[in-house]
């Protein structure tokens, strides 16, 4: 008996697009001078017109955030700044689908996975970091810290809107206001959240979002008027915002690039390694700066292990991102596609031996199919830089001190896995791992009261937990400049 | 007299109200006292309010073992989760501030402007501890350095039932400022309600009821402290008790009573209830564990 | 193999030498399978596929040859355009009843067997009640395991008990129950689908549905794999049957689902798959009915049996 899902989509209608979107400064949506569109990466079709910012603007919006610092939000007592963070996680909850829907059309991802993962999550960001307001005093950083001010914030297009609550939120209740740039690619789940802040009645200008490139996100972090910049993206960027802050003098948090090592040894809880290494590298289309793009398995058991991962990701479904079935999207933009691309062919150069899933590709959109390459070594440029797409590099190793330092043998430190049944094992690489997070017999689980952050050329700073305070209050902290 | 009668006698209005009936409040139910007693309650005035329940010994044993069924499930949710219902319970509250505002005032004779910061002091008493859920464990917890290849940590625990003999005098905010720190973290709890004052507290068991708040994790006897208290206090499957709304010597008594199998007393001495307060009456009811475990291939 | 079964040491090797499962993974994992959307025709299909997997079971200490005759013409005859049933499952007492009343039906008689439910009984006593079951028209037995041996490590003995029951089925099918409810954790579901594999199962089944919790989805998956896998390495195909606590077409959608992305399609028989259920055929029933009126469907319009 061949059995099949039929086809499950998700109504777009619970999603109301506008033809065009301005800036939110002040706590209005103002407009602007120049535009670019913004599309489906599944369908390539344009979904709205979003505002350029240009250099005035982001001169109003640190305006705006320095006014509504300095007159409202910096001498609110922590316990009322908590309730408007209370209100928004609440809304955030009430509109959940359409926030996952339109996440999903904007960004490609599956609905599943926006709706499962990047809402509530986002929602709990916001519901933990309320509770913080009113109690810094208890957080281990002296009787009364006090905010830094303004922070400039630029987040990716990888997941949008809880990259969005991973900086406001902590922002917000230590004191802090805000201007934000989401990535250009994935503008509207940020314009959708500013409509969130009117609704909880966010006084003006606590919550700035401006729209825009590159040169948006250039003219933010280097601006005179920010006392702080947090930025998430790609390690060369990050680079050059480091640059510009050891000059400038602005705090500093960065969360940048990985090439995190999942390590499988020979007595592994197999299935849930395979599915592990599955979730670690092809969810969210492995466009995830901690994803386990390496696969170090132990040489004994290396054999079985990819034949049951390839067995697994014959299974994964790939398509329209709005099927509630659907496993792997569209790759983000043609740029990305591009670059995915030009790996996967470098590493077929380099003669690693490639096998992708055999899943039909849609006509229209960016798309590439779940990809292993086995026989890679250290050598070679697939196993070294990061890919940003669902492509798994293999190697071996035979113990475990090989293992570490092929997984320590990076310019990064952002995260890594561990696989064995042996509790001492999993602690003892922990220990030795160079890697800001360390999931054992897990992958891809992210908490907001658990800290994430990178060793190394991943960035530093930690976001989350008690820890992730420290980027927003006026302490003394090793991670930022 | 009270208000309710006086309109009831001259017909003013010429609608006749509904009186509510002041129960227990055991394992997420409303029942009478299985004695099948009750007590008047006055208001600030002498005037008749109600009889409430009177609760005898069974009903507090009723209590503490809807308190221990309900604690696996409570003290197994997750931290975020009983954030989120502590939160609800501050919403629910919200939304019923005029009623217990009126409550406070018939109680207490308290101007509407002290019963209102009251009310409101309680609500957002509420939001703080719905806040501490998911963050006690990191301020009370820790990975200690051990001298040797183990992974060491220490985290905190709930400790189980807990009985609070709610304070005299506050009938709302001092309730939930008992209340409240001792569920926050997994605990299940046995209030007495003020003796003299105890109506605030049956009608906060409905915004619990109505909150998401698991059946016997919140139970609320109304009588006699100086008769159900002792019954708490020897309790042997009662971990933990505030006997803060015991007068001068019954405290002591029921701090020597605690002992025969050692409970945790809490007796710390009453202050402003509306002035923040630390964490010294949520961390009165946790234990912690350390855990040992060694690192190596 | 026949060296792995020489001792309790050796099966203990063996079934401790399997890989382990990840608790927290193998749920997280069945509750990502049971968030499937199955709509449509695939829930037209699926609702289909499952009363044909159905082995639709009385076992009460008051059943009486009636209520047997009732349940075989509902087995034979749900109503509605639906399938048939795979089977009935009765206690060895009644198995002439029912295996006279589905006489000339496809649908098939199993009967419980070996001391059913606690197994707690003598081999002879237990043998001797799988040959009544047989001669009495039985095409399949569902046996029950000693979970008291296989819990202290007596692997040889549940080993052994397994192969006899095997042989006394002559040409009757085996289920065994592995009554997971007592197992613990889903290390030992691994350990002890394996060890009923090795001793000849043709199907292994969850539970006697006689103590909870009985199936489950992290159970089944496990189940699922280690079919799987048997297949892989010995090349045969066995059955699973998870039984009792599915009462819902949607719990039974799950399962399928579940069949579906762990073993695959091979098993979405009645041959390799069996739902051990009762109340659940008139939920699936209503659920059909609604898909081809529309409407939702009220309980006074399905059969009391």
């Amino acid at each position: 008996m061949r059995f099949d899902y039929a086809p499950a989509p998700e109504s777009r209608s619970v999603v109301t697009l506008r033809d065009s979107y301005g800036l939110f400064i002040g706590g209005q949506f103002v407009a602007g001078s120049s535009a670019f569109k913004t599309v489906n990466p599944a369908t390539e079709e344009v979904l709205a017109e979003v505002t350029q910012a240009g250099s005035d603007d982001v001169d109003r919006a640190v305006a705006a955030a320095r006014h509504a610092y300095e007159r409202v939000w910096s001498v609110m007592p922590g316990k009322e700044r908590g309730k408007y963070l209370f209100r928004i996680a609440r809304l955030i909850q009430e509109r959940a689908r359409e926030f996952a829907v339109l996440e999903t059309l904007d960004n490609g991802k599956p609905i599943r996975e926006s709706r499962d993962v990047d809402i509530p999550l986002a929602a709990a960001h916001f519901f933990y970091h309320a509770g913080w307001a009113d109690k810094l005093s208890f957080a281990g950083f002296g009787p009364s810290p006090r905010p830094l001010g303004v922070a400039g914030q630029v987040i990716p297009w990888n997941f949008p809107l809880l990259m969005l609550a991973w900086k406001i939120a902590p922002a917000l209740a230590c004191g802090n206001t805000v201007v934000l740039k989401p990535a250009e690619t994935t503008p509207l789940t940020a314009l959708l959240f500013a409509e969130v802040c009117q609704q909880a009645d966010l006084p003006p200008g606590v919550v700035n979002i401006i729209t825009g490139d590159g040169t948006t996100g250039h003219a933010l972090v280097t601006h005179p008027g920010i006392d702080k910049v947090a930025f998430t993206g790609s390690t060369e960027v990050g680079k050059e915002i480091a640059r510009s802050c050891a000059v400038a003098g602005q705090r500093l948090t960065l969360e940048l690039g990985g090439k995190a090592a999942n390590i499988v040894f020979e007595d592994a809880p197999v299935d849930q390694a395979v599915e592990g290494i599955v979730n670690g590298i092809f969810f969210n289309q492995g466009h995830v700066c901690c994803a386990g793009s390496r696969l170090l398995v132990q040489e004994s058991v290396a054999d079985e292990i990819i034949e049951s991962l390839k067995r697994r990701m014959g299974r994964l479904r790939l398509g329209d991102p709005l099927d509630k079935n659907t496993d792997v999207g569209a790759i983000n933009s043609r740029v990305q596609l591009d670059r995915v691309e030009a790996f996967a062919a470098e590493g077929e150069a380099e003669g690693a031996q490639r096998w992708s899933a055999p899943c039909p590709l849609p006509d229209r959109g960016f798309w590439f199919p779940p990809t292993v390459f086995t026989g890679v070594s250290q050598a070679n440029r697939i196993a070294q830089e990061e890919i940003f797409g669902p492509v798994l590099s293999v190697l071996t190793f035979r113990t475990p001190d090989e293992a570490i330092a092929k997984a320590n043998n990076t310019p990064y430190g952002l995260s890594a896995g561990v696989w064995t049944e042996k509790g001492s094992l999993i602690l003892a690489m922990a220990g030795r791992l160079r890697a800001g997070v360390v999931w054992a017999n897990t992958f891809n689980r992210f908490d907001p009261t658990a800290p994430f952050g990178g060793y190394k050329e991943s960035g530093y700073g930690r976001e989350g937990g008690r820890h992730g305070l420290e980027s927003y209050l006026d302490v003394l902290g090793s991670s930022d400049v | 007299m009270s208000e309710v009668s006086e309109v009831a006698v001259t017909g003013e209005a010429g609608r006749i109200a509904v009186r509510k009936t002041y129960k227990l409040y055991i394992g997420g139910a409303f029942p009478r006292s299985e004695s099948g007693r009750s007590y008047t309650v006055s208001d600030h005035a002498d005037g008749f309010l109600a009889n409430a329940a009177l609760a005898s010994r069974k009903d507090a044993r009723d209590a503490v073992l809807a308190a221990r069924k309900a604690f696996a499930g409570w003290s197994g949710a997750t931290a975020y989760n009983r954030g989120q219902v502590l939160y609800r319970v501050a919403e629910v509250l919200e939304g019923r501030r005029a009623q217990f505002v009126a409550e406070v005032r018939l109680a207490t004779g308290a101007s509407a402007a002290h019963a209102e910061a009251e009310v409101d002091e309680a609500i957002d008493r509420w939001v703080w501890y719905a806040g501490w859920a998911d963050k006690i464990a990191q301020v009370r917890g820790a990975a200690n350095p051990v001298a040797g290849p183990y992974f060491n940590f220490s985290v905190p625990e709930p400790t189980g039932v807990v009985a609070v003999l709610a304070p005299q005098d506050s009938p709302l905010l001092g309730l939930v400022a008992c209340l409240a720190p001792a569920i926050v973290s997994g605990n299940t709890c046995v209030v007495v309600a003020s003796e003299r004052l105890p109506l605030p507290a049956v009608t906060l068991a409905e915004v619990l009821a109505t909150s998401d708040v698991p059946g016997g994790v919140v139970n609320i006897l109304t009588g006699r402290v100086a008769e159900i208290a002792p019954w708490l206090a020897s309790h042997m499957d009662v971990n933990a008790i505030d006997v803060t709304g015991a007068p001068g010597a019954l405290a002591d008594d029921m701090a020597v009573a605690a002992a025969d199998n050692l409970k945790r007393v809490v007796r710390i001495p009453a202050s402003d209830w509306a002035a923040e307060p630390g964490i010294e009456r949520m961390v009165a009811y946790l234990e912690t564990k350390t855990v040992w475990h060694p690192l190596g291939f | 193999m026949s060296e792995v079964a020489a001792s309790d040491a050796s099966l203990r090797r063996f079934l401790h030498g399997l890989p382990g499962v990840d608790e927290a993974g193998a749920t997280a994992r069945a509750t990502m399978l049971a968030s499937r959307s199955v709509k449509a025709d695939a829930k037209r299909q699926a609702i289909d596929l499952a009363i044909s997997m159905i082995d639709l079971t009385t076992l009460e200490g008051q059943d009486t040859p009636g209520k047997v005759r009732a349940l075989c013409a509902k087995a034979r005859h749900p109503g509605y355009g639906a399938p048939m049933v795979a089977a009935v499952c009765v206690y060895p007492d009644l198995a002439a009843v029912a295996a006279a009343e589905l006489a000339g039906t496809p649908v098939k008689v199993a009967s419980v067997a070996t001391a059913f439910p606690s197994g707690r009984s003598a081999l002879e006593v237990k043998l001797a009640d799988v040959k009544s079951a047989v001669a009495a028209g039985a095409d399949e037995v569902d046996m029950v395991i000693d979970r008291g041996a296989f819990l202290s490590g007596r692997y040889l003995a549940v080993y052994e008990e397994i192969q006899a029951v095997r042989a006394a089925c002559g040409p009757a099918h085996l289920k065994v129950i592995l009554e997971t409810g007592e197992l613990g954790p889903l290390d030992n579901v691994r350990r002890a689908s394996w060890l009923a594999m090795l001793a000849g199962a043709d199907f292994i089944k969850t539970s006697t549905g006689k103590v909870s919790p009985a199936a489950t989805l992290p159970v089944t998956l496990v189940m699922l794999e280690a079919v799987r896998d048997w297949q892989g390495m010995a090349g045969r195909q066995v059955g699973v049957k998870p039984a009792g606590g599915i009462r819902t077409t949607k719990d039974a959608i799950r399962y399928i689902t579940v069949v579906h992305e762990t073993a695959g399609d091979d098993w979405l028989d009645a041959r390799l798959f069996r739902l051990g259920a009762s109340s659940l055929l008139n939920d699936l029933l209503m659920q059909r009915a609604r898909m081809e009126t529309g409407r939702y469907w009220s309980p006074d319009y399905v059969t009391v049996d």
